[in-house]
């Protein structure tokens, strides 16, 4: 199982500010170890936003998006001590779901 | 009499079904029957394309450049494997964010969906192979707005 996420999410006037970061090496498939052999890819391919029932964002990334990757939204129509939740899922069907209340 | 491979019906049928079945995929979308996640698998082999005209042609076509959109990237980054990207469009009905980076093995770096009540912004980092032009395209009411900015990487991201 995966590192849990960081997520921070502030409320101000009126809209959600979302920060996010997660743990995952986000392995290209491009880089090669010392003996030569393709290191093979590893990376999240589906991030998921929830509050309540209500999805506030999806995201499909490609392998390019930096280790560790960190994500910064907004949206509206939320309040203070509602949930956000987190759920990604990598190439290689692992998954993690974390959530934070708004503050 | 079986069909040769190269003749013309061989070609064409698989063609024509490939198409038909890409019209339904549309029509079910539109009629709000997929959902995201399954309207979004459409274009999953998006990521797999290798040049920027390709990954363009995945997206939808060939984006038209816009004003209202406002791409914010380092001028030089330092550290290929860490260069923060934002996005933000002043569009109205902001859809969709994509960030393609032009010159990455890879050109399609992410594509962001913003349902209703999100605000047309997306921050992240990504890698960056070499110096190269970066796009970034927004779905506004159905169609493709993109703007551009150069961001120079002076220690590649995909060393190893």
């Amino acid at each position: 199982m995966a590192d849990p996420m960081r997520i921070r999410a502030q409320l101000k006037d009126g809209l959600t500010e979302v920060r996010v970061l997660m743990a995952h090496p986000m392995e290209t498939g491009q880089r090669k170890d010392a003996n030569g052999a393709v290191i093979p890819a590893h990376f999240i391919k589906d991030v998921k936003a929830t509050v309540g029932d209500r999805v506030v964002l999806t995201a499909m990334w490609g392998p390019a998006i930096s280790q560790n990757p960190f994500l910064h939204f907004k949206f509206k129509g939320a309040k203070a001590g509602d949930k956000v939740r987190v759920t990604w899922t990598d190439n290689k069907g692992d998954t993690r779901t974390d959530e934070a209340a708004i503050a | 009499m079986s069909v040769h491979p190269d003749s013309p019906t061989a070609v064409r049928l698989p063609r024509r079904e490939l198409l038909r079945q890409a019209a339904l995929v549309s029509v079910l979308a539109s009629c709000g029957l997929l959902t995201a996640r399954e309207a979004a698998a459409v274009e999953a082999s998006a990521f797999d394309q290798k040049t920027l005209d390709d990954a363009f042609k995945a997206l939808g076509g060939k984006p038209e450049a816009s004003k209202g959109i406002t791409i914010t990237s380092p001028d030089i980054a330092e550290n290929g494997a860490v260069v923060p990207i934002a996005v933000t469009s002043a569009l109205p009905n902001t859809q969709e964010i994509y960030i393609v980076i032009a010159k990455n093995p890879m050109p399609l770096t992410a594509v962001f969906m913003l349902p209703e009540g999100a605000d047309p912004f997306v921050s992240t980092r990504a890698k960056m192979g070499q110096s190269s032009d970066v796009y970034a395209i927004v779905k506004a009411d159905g169609k493709l707005y993109s703007a551009v900015k150069e961001t120079k990487v002076t220690l590649g991201g995909c060393g190893g």
